[in-house]
């Protein structure tokens, strides 16, 4: 029996994922397909994609069936909501959880990351998710999309930012900082100003969030698809 | 915690003979019964909605509260012989007859599992064998919402292990199928496939089918059963999975629902109430609470303005519970959301009148405000379930409220997680700019801490929608260059929407007008 090339193995672990989102779309409310939506979110973590409507469908089965609950997938189906934040699924997944498992220690400690997260305080959430390597480092790519969520807080929030409060939300000092900077700025869009080390202003990128007066004036607009609608009557 | 979520049933104490007591003999059949039935199924037959509808809506009623106050109706083998025996109008009466036993009595443990019985051989006919019947939207609306409160109610009933009898437990083990949580979603979900209606609503866009301007009737000799429950189904497996807590995938079982137009979801006032309530609450939940108001604030005005025409429905008592309970939502959204320019003015009024008070000490954010905050969520949630069956091993104990426990604590940690937002805001509506280190001075704390809480204020502002996008939430909002920038949001009055309504509306009234024959 040959090996697999990876490209074939890409191919198949494909296959697989539109297997586990087609049962997902059609037969959800199915407890045989449970072991297919734990291998699937094993997969979400190895390749780095993201499924919520699977999650959800296996912490539903999970409660339909809570012998059969895998607290160890629950943890990665945890760790990966938290990965994408602003979006709340980590809330929407909790709400499908039993208290008592939410008490075990490892949920704890995820718990009180989303906290620090949902409240701004990034100091505190990488002290935390330092003390929990096991935890975070299971999956690959945590620190990046906490990165991308703490930069698109602090885009909402500033026009400029002093180096200092952004290294402490990102947790890159010193070179790697620099590195990170440079890199944005010629592909983000992001302007180093003035100063060095501390005394450095970085300037975000403009968007309707942080520049009021680029937010268009959706107020009136009527999508088309609306509009549609009436064009038999108008004749 | 809140007293007041615990169910309102009565414990069912009472078995089959403590009920003949009452002097209740099921094969008795009064005239007015024969007469009913007897009526009633030759309408059927002859697909007279408008007759089947008088029957079921005002006949019915009124037979219940004259002869049938504190009893069940006749059994359906006493009645059967006056309808031919058909099968299908045995399963239909049956299907009424536990309906008025669960509203006027407390069903045995036994009666739910035949009222499950019942309903499954009811839809297994209507999904598998061809059903020439035209049954009117009502019907078919409480059908689908009778089987889905039976299961909550089931739920419920089975989670209060410790004062059950050792005949109910062996009969709750021994019937392990009846109202198990995969059956009643495999249903709902059969129903909403094998009527197409998803791909049938998809059409009618295209103008290549008739359903919403039909009511969902059929005036090409079909039935209309299959997709009209198909339809309400939607809203069925909506209301299943806010139950269970799963707010997300409920509301993508309703998206082939447009709520922003009328539809066959308004044909029935209980239906457009039960859809708009679950989708309301789904987005506070999901801390949409721009959404969720704009759409309490639509139906509440609604109901307002229509609830004197439903005065004589059975329907009443609920649509002000209702009601209530959807003002209370309001009232927890407008104080995580301060956008009281979204709410209309009647329902402003009523809604200043209900809940003023409470909502000035929400907004406080102290201790009170807590303990307010979970008296309106449990006063106004959905009745939680804990799906999975008991074990039967250990020490028996009521977990009947674990479910509703755990939506309270966790809504109540999001307030919590809000609590400075209303000092920011109070100090954002009084400066154009301050500097950070001023306000840090005000609010009483370091600037570190006020950096995070400005972060958090713009986090839990700007929600995500459903297409991943982020939408501003906020009243009043504010940007840091070298100082904060406060920017005053405008309301948005949606005229384009409005005068879509207005043109809709105008046409159908066009086409009514153009049906009526006149002589």
């Amino acid at each position: 029996m040959g090996r697999e090339t990876p490209k074939q193995q890409q191919q198949q672990q494909q296959q697989v994922s539109y297997t586990v989102e087609q049962l997902v779309a059609v037969n959800p409310y199915n407890p045989d397909i449970l072991p297919d939506l734990e291998n699937y979110v094993n997969e979400q973590v190895s390749s780095q994609t993201y499924s919520l409507d699977a999650n959800l469908c296996l912490l539903r089965l999970y409660q339909f069936e809570p012998e059969r609950m895998s607290t160890q997938i629950v943890a990665r189906i945890l760790v990966k909501a938290l990965m994408a934040m602003p979006a709340p699924d980590f809330s929407l997944c909790l709400f499908l959880i039993p208290e008592r498992v939410q008490m075990e220690e490892q949920f704890k400690t995820l718990i009180v990351l989303s906290h620090y997260l949902e409240t701004g305080r990034f100091r505190q959430f990488w002290d935390e998710a330092a003390k929990s390597r096991h935890i975070v480092e299971a999956v690959p790519g945590f620190e990046q999309a906490i990165q991308t969520y703490a930069i698109h807080v602090l885009s909402l929030t500033y026009q400029k930012i002093p180096r200092p409060v952004l290294a402490e939300a990102i947790n890159i000092e010193g070179l790697s900082l620099d590195k990170f900077l440079e890199h944005q700025a010629a592909n983000s869009g992001w302007i180093l100003e003035k100063g060095h080390g501390r005394g450095q202003l970085i300037i975000l990128p403009r968007n309707e969030f942080n520049h009021p007066e680029l937010k268009k004036s959706a107020a009136d607009s009527v999508p088309l698809e609306h509009i549609t609608r009436i064009f038999p009557i108008l004749g | 915690m809140a007293t007041n979520y615990d169910y309102e049933e009565a414990p069912a104490n009472y078995d089959e003979t403590h009920r003949q007591d009452l002097g209740y003999d099921p094969n008795f059949v009064p005239d007015s019964v024969k007469s009913f039935v007897g009526h009633l199924y030759r309408h059927i037959r002859e697909k007279n909605v408008y007759e089947i509808h008088q029957m079921y809506e005002i006949s019915f009623q009124t037979l219940s509260d004259r002869l049938f106050k504190d009893t069940p109706w006749p059994s359906v083998d006493a009645v059967a012989h006056y309808v031919d025996n058909d099968q299908v109008f045995c399963l239909l009466y049956r299907e009424m007859w536990f309906r008025h036993l669960y509203a006027r009595l407390s069903p045995t443990l036994k009666q739910r599992i035949d009222s499950w019985d019942n309903y499954c051989s009811l839809f297994q006919v209507v999904l598998h064998r061809v059903v020439n019947m035209q049954l009117p939207n009502q019907w078919l609306w409480d059908m689908v919402d009778e089987f889905v409160y039976q299961f909550q109610s089931f739920c419920q009933y089975r989670a209060k292990m410790k004062n059950k009898s050792e005949q109910e437990i062996a009969l709750l083990r021994q019937y392990d199928q009846a109202w198990n949580v995969y059956g009643v979603l495999n249903y709902l979900q059969a129903f909403v496939e094998k009527s197409n209606i998803m791909q049938i609503l998809e059409q009618e866009k295209e103008g290549l089918e008739q359903f919403t301007a039909t009511d969902g009737y059929d005036y090409s000799g079909g039935s209309n059963v299959l997709k009209v429950l198909g339809y309400f189904s939607m809203v069925g497996l909506l209301r299943v999975h806010c139950l269970l807590g799963d707010y997300q995938t409920g509301l993508k079982c309703l998206l082939p629902i447009d709520i922003s137009q009328q539809g066959v979801y308004t044909s029935v006032i209980g239906s457009h109430i039960t859809t708009i309530y679950h989708y309301g609450f789904a987005n506070l939940m999901l801390r949409r609470y721009v959404e969720a108001i704009r759409e309490f604030n639509k139906i509440l005005l609604y109901i307002y303005k229509t609830k004197q025409f439903h005065q004589k429905s059975p329907q009443y008592e609920q649509i002000l519970k209702k009601n209530e309970q959807m003002y209370a939502l309001l009232a927890i959204c407008l104080s995580l959301c301060p956008q009281v320019k979204l709410v209309e003015e009647t329902v402003n009024s009523q809604l200043r009148e209900k809940y003023g008070e409470k909502m000035a000490r929400m907004q406080r954010y102290d201790d009170e405000a807590f303990a307010i905050y979970d008296e309106l969520f449990s006063y106004a949630c959905p009745k939680f379930i804990t799906p999975s069956a008991p074990s039967f091993e250990e020490p028996l104990v009521n977990y009947n409220q674990d479910a509703y426990r755990l939506q309270l604590k966790l809504f109540l940690y999001e307030v919590k997680q809000q609590q400075l937002l209303s000092g920011v805001r109070t100090f954002l509506k009084v400066y154009s700019t301050i500097s950070l280190g001023k306000l840090a001075n005000y609010m009483e704390v370091d600037e570190p801490t006020l950096r995070t809480i400005l972060l958090t204020y713009k986090h839990k502002t700007h929600a995500v929608d459903s297409d991943g996008k982020i939408i501003s939430n906020a009243d009043v909002d504010f940007y840091i260059d070298d100082m904060i920038h406060v920017v005053e949001s405008k309301p948005v009055k949606r005229y384009g929407d409005y005068f879509l309504r207005q043109v809709v509306k105008l046409e159908g009234v066009i086409n009514d007008m153009d049906r009526i024959k006149l002589e």
